[in-house]
């Protein structure tokens, strides 16, 4: 046996297992014609407020959320209650849903018979940024209470992100929150990135917001 | 703290890679960390070393080269370090940088083995 160490070239994405998974749920997707956007975004920022309303007001769609959750399945219920399918994947200890885990939640739903799929991811801004989940549209949420300096705290979740949504904008004034300082740290950390400001509890924005989904998941 | 995820999967990875060279021993796994892949090198190194244990890869090493972000500038066209990680623009002009071209991998790089 030769002991002398020898360096051999490898090259490979440590998460290529999960990415070979996300791109093959991605082509299932398309040949299924079912859009399917991602929320991200940390503990209490609005996700499931969000879907909710959205899941009642896409009327026109036939919709479907997938939510992970760490051990409740708190959000699920809320969410079945606007009639759209729904399950709840919960990860245990597990800070991130994977692109496994949104296969395995897959089985027994027919694609054919959706439109456009969420999975709201768990509530983390660290974790959940290294995990293809076979999502077309990313969206990160930020609510108001949060703070403006967000995007530069957690700079690579923003950078995964496709759409930046500030949540809460009812309470901006209440908090003292200055928009321009958001959309700044968010565009610094993601230049480009569309930003919708919102309110699920009082509706504003949310016309905006379908209407962007509508442009988004038009083909 | 996905660290321990990631780690995981660094492992077997190395295993996979490793067996193509048939019955080797792995000495080292080199990596290459992006400063925007999301994944905390100290975290890493601890998570490593927890989840080699039982493994075939029980004491090898991560030996980890963090890689900078390098960033498109469309004005001056060519690849520059943004001003930071939170500010992705050319520190050169200014103009946004959205295009990252460097600094996202998490990529087993190469192996340290003995045949």
């Amino acid at each position: 046996m030769n002991t002398t160490p020898r360096l051999v070239e490898v090259r490979r994405n440590a998460l290529k297992q999960n990415d070979l998974l996300a791109r093959a749920l991605r082509d299932r997707f398309r040949e299924a014609g079912v859009r399917v956007v991602s929320l991200v975004s940390s503990p209490g920022a609005g996700k499931t407020t969000l879907l909710e309303k959205t899941l009642s007001a896409a009327r026109r769609w036939r919709v479907a959320a997938m939510v992970g959750d760490l051990a409740t399945e708190n959000d699920a219920a809320r969410l079945a209650r606007t009639g759209a399918p729904v399950k709840q994947i919960i990860t245990g200890a597990v800070c991130h849903l994977d692109a496994a885990m949104i296969e395995r939640a897959l089985e027994g739903w027919n694609l054919d018979e959706l439109d456009l799929l969420f999975i709201e991811n768990v509530g983390n801004l660290v974790c959940p940024a290294s995990y293809d989940l076979g999502e077309e549209l990313r969206l990160v949420l930020l609510s108001v209470t949060e703070g403006e300096d967000k995007p530069l705290k957690y700079p690579t979740i923003f950078n995964t992100a496709d759409v930046a949504v500030i949540t809460k904008i009812d309470l901006a004034g209440a908090v003292e929150f200055d928009r321009d300082v958001a959309r700044e740290n968010i565009q610094r950390a993601r230049p480009g990135m569309p930003i919708i400001e919102l309110s699920a509890k009082t509706g504003e924005g949310m016309e905006a917001w379908l209407r962007f989904l509508q442009l988004r998941t038009a083909d | 703290m996905h660290e321990l995820s990631i780690a995981i999967s660094i492992i077997e990875g190395a295993t996979e890679e490793a067996r193509r060279h048939g019955d080797v021993k792995v000495n080292a796994v080199r990596l290459k960390l992006g400063a925007l892949s999301g994944v905390s090198k100290d975290a890493l190194l601890f998570s490593y070393a927890l989840a080699c244990e039982g493994t075939a890869l029980e004491g090898s090493r991560l030996d980890i080269e963090e890689i900078p972000v390098m960033a498109f500038c469309p004005r001056c066209e060519i690849e520059r370090a943004p001003a930071s990680i939170q500010w992705l623009s050319c520190p050169v002009c200014g103009a946004p940088t959205p295009q990252v071209a460097q600094g996202k991998e998490i990529e087993i790089a190469a192996l340290e083995i003995i045949e």
